[in-house]
């Protein structure tokens, strides 16, 4: 069971060793943005504080001064205000009625008391690193120190890693970064650790709503699909799925998502490609240059003879 | 190598200390497509050495090349100026290349594989043997001692000396960076003209104006090669090309063509004649090659800082219809028993 959607190394590299593949569905429709999970990972994977010795750093858009992952912050909680009105949009699917009744509730009942009137909505979303079935980050490693875990997991081996930093830009959500006072790359474990002993990763147990759910990735996955279901059935329709089905650009995450709105509205890509799908491509392109290098001074050579 | 300070983050580093700036955003004005105008990718973490290594690992390898065929054409003169620049090319390479990791140490540990996923692999391994195989070539051309060897390093060095003048193109090309992506078909000629001119510009500077013709046709042929595509790489770009027309990599780029291009007519005019027109001439071109590389290298960092060059051209292919992107709004396997929706969800709607 779990063996779905294999990797390159996994699982067939592991043989009878391999785990079946594990992963997260963070569900963003019940984050209450509390930052637990921020929290639990720091504690558990000893993740340095961000800012060092300076003061506080303070974004000033809303509460998310954590900013984005990288090599200190391996959940990192998105917190993005967005003006709609709850009556005008759309994706909402409600009848004109039912909006203004939720409308007329909403300011009976005093809740409508950010930007008077206008309507707002919080999304809120834990973002970690998607662990994907073809990894860019993996692949361009030169030293091997990124590797497949028997959990189908992606792992940065911090006792090989030398610190090129090629993997901080080939990821395509930009979730890998450099450490600056110690110089190697760090980033979400999924718990490695952890799960060697059949325990849950620290950050889907701290998470006290259930947004962030740990398990077998196919399993994940029919849930998922239960959850799409129950949400547009109850008139949610902005819910979808990010990351869930094997034909994206990166083969499908090992940590998924449901959003209530476009990627790129979490500051997520909507159309991520691991970049080496197009390697045979930029091979073929640097082989035609360097011949046409060859071809170049061999007529330079021939012509500046005099 | 300009490192923070113990305790500073990349953070701080980017967007300046919060004493400096007020309240920090990471965000890039005037973005429209993520909040906050936050980009999506990660600035690389490469310094200064990077684009040095671009420019002496183009000139090791298109030196190479040039001192193997003036060797063959029984013109000894231009061979041996040739290996030597190849030598020193090739000996600063891992130098800046090593020097740029985060733990120079461990500089050993790419040599424990070779993966053709990474072109940082290979181009290692391409770099280690062109040094070997260099230095042979470059012992026998100026002393005569080891001249087997240095016959057959020459050889090897000759033919690895394409790869190592373009795969560096490759290994910028093979990142989610927009900029550097989308050119991958263009890159590697910008980079290989670039590497004739640059070898070709320092052999014509020091080799004596009768035996340097085929230098200065290198240079010449190089430079139009390197400006040529980087035109046509710049207008295949269209928006996201845009970092080319601003900001520090737009002016390194308008540097390095202008510079390009009066040094290579200084050396195709004058050159032959002019022993002043011809150091000028390649005093330009070498360093309109630099400026060309360094430009390239800018214009990934300011590519990253982007979001709508990230996530426009993805919304364009998904609206094309030339793929799903990730995300899907339905269920595959149709509805699913309605009962179990929670009053906890329907509540949720506000
Ligand atoms: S999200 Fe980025 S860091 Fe994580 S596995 Fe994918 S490519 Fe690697």
């Amino acid at each position: 069971m779990g063996y779905s959607l294999p990797t390159t190394a996994w699982p067939s590299s592991y043989g009878e060793h391999a785990r079946a593949r594990k992963g997260f569905f963070t569900d963003t429709s019940v984050c209450i943005g509390c930052k637990a999970c921020e929290v639990a990972c720091k504690e558990w994977n000893d993740v340095p504080a961000r800012n060092g010795a300076q003061p506080a750093y303070f974004t000033g858009e809303s509460y998310d001064n954590t900013i984005d992952l990288g090599a200190d912050t391996w959940r990192h909680v998105a917190f993005v205000e967005q003006r709609k009105a709850l009556d005008v949009d759309d994706g909402m699917g409600m009848s004109l009625a039912e909006a203004a009744a939720l409308e007329g509730m909403a300011r009976s009942e005093g809740l409508a008391t950010y930007q008077d009137g206008e309507g707002m909505r919080w999304l809120m979303a834990s973002d970690v690193c998607k662990h994907c079935t073809h990894a860019a980050c993996l692949e361009v490693c030169p030293t091997g120190s990124l590797f497949r875990t028997e959990f189908g997991t992606v792992v940065v081996q911090e006792d090989i890693c030398n610190g090129c930093g090629y993997c901080v830009p080939a990821c395509p959500f930009g979730v890998l970064d450099q450490r600056q006072d110690d110089g190697r790359v760090w980033k979400c474990t999924l718990c490695y650790d952890r799960l060697k002993d059949d325990k849950e990763p620290a950050c889907a147990q701290a998470c006290p709503t259930n947004s962030i759910q740990y398990g077998d990735l196919d399993e994940l996955r029919e849930r998922a699909d239960e959850r799409l279901q129950q949400l547009t059935d109850a008139g949610l329709e902005q819910a979808r799925l990010y990351g869930a089905d094997d034909q994206d650009g990166v083969g499908g995450f090992g940590a998924f998502f449901l959003l209530l709105d476009e990627p790129e509205a979490y500051h997520l890509p909507p159309d991520p490609v691991d970049t080496t799908r197009d390697l045979g491509g930029i091979y073929r392109a640097t082989a035609a240059a360097a011949v046409a290098l060859v071809a170049g001074l061999t007529a330079a050579v021939l012509g500046g003879r005099r | 190598m300009s490192r923070p300070e113990l305790g500073t983050t990349r953070l701080a580093r980017r967007a300046g200390s919060p004493q400096q700036r007020g309240p920090a955003s990471v965000g890039h004005e005037g973005a429209k497509t993520t909040p906050y105008g936050r980009p999506v990718l990660k600035e690389p973490v490469w310094t200064w050495e990077i684009p040095c290594y671009f420019y002496t690992g183009g000139l090791a390898g298109a030196s190479a090349i040039l001192a193997h065929l003036a060797e063959g054409q029984g013109n000894p003169q231009l061979a041996r100026r040739g290996w030597a620049a190849a030598l020193a090319g090739a000996g600063a390479s891992p130098a800046f290349l090593i020097a740029d990791l985060g733990k120079p140490a461990r500089f050993f540990n790419m040599l424990r594989v070779l993966k053709v996923t990474s072109p940082m692999s290979v181009g290692t391994w391409i770099l280690s043997a062109s040094g070997v195989s260099i230095a042979l070539a470059a012992v026998r051309a100026w002393t005569g001692l080891f001249p087997r060897a240095g016959r057959a390093g020459s050889a090897v060095a000759a033919a690895l000396g394409g790869p190592l003048g373009t795969y560096t193109a490759a290994l910028v090309a093979d990142t989610a960076i927009p900029v550097w992506h989308e050119a991958r078909h263009e890159l590697p000629f910008v980079f290989a003209g670039s590497a004739a001119a640059s070898a070709g510009a320092l052999a014509t500077a020091w080799t004596p104006a009768k035996h340097a013709g085929p230098a200065r046709w290198a240079t010449v042929g190089g430079a139009v090669v390197e400006v040529a595509a980087t035109q046509l790489m710049e207008h295949r770009l269209g928006s996201v090309g845009e970092p080319y027309h601003e900001g520090p990599a737009g002016r390194l780029g308008m540097a390095a063509k202008a510079m390009t291009t009066a040094g290579a007519a200084a050396i195709a005019l004058r050159g032959r004649r002019s022993r002043a027109a011809a150091l000028a001439g390649a005093a330009l071109v070498t360093a309109g090659s630099l400026c060309e590389r360094w430009s390239v290298f800018k214009a990934g960092f300011q590519s990253a800082a982007r979001p709508d060059d990230t996530v426009v051209p993805q919304r364009e292919r998904i609206e094309r219809g030339d793929t799903r992107g990730a995300v899907r709004r339905t269920s595959p396997n149709g509805r699913v028993d309605t009962d179990k929706a929670s009053p906890a969800i329907v509540a949720h709607r506000d």
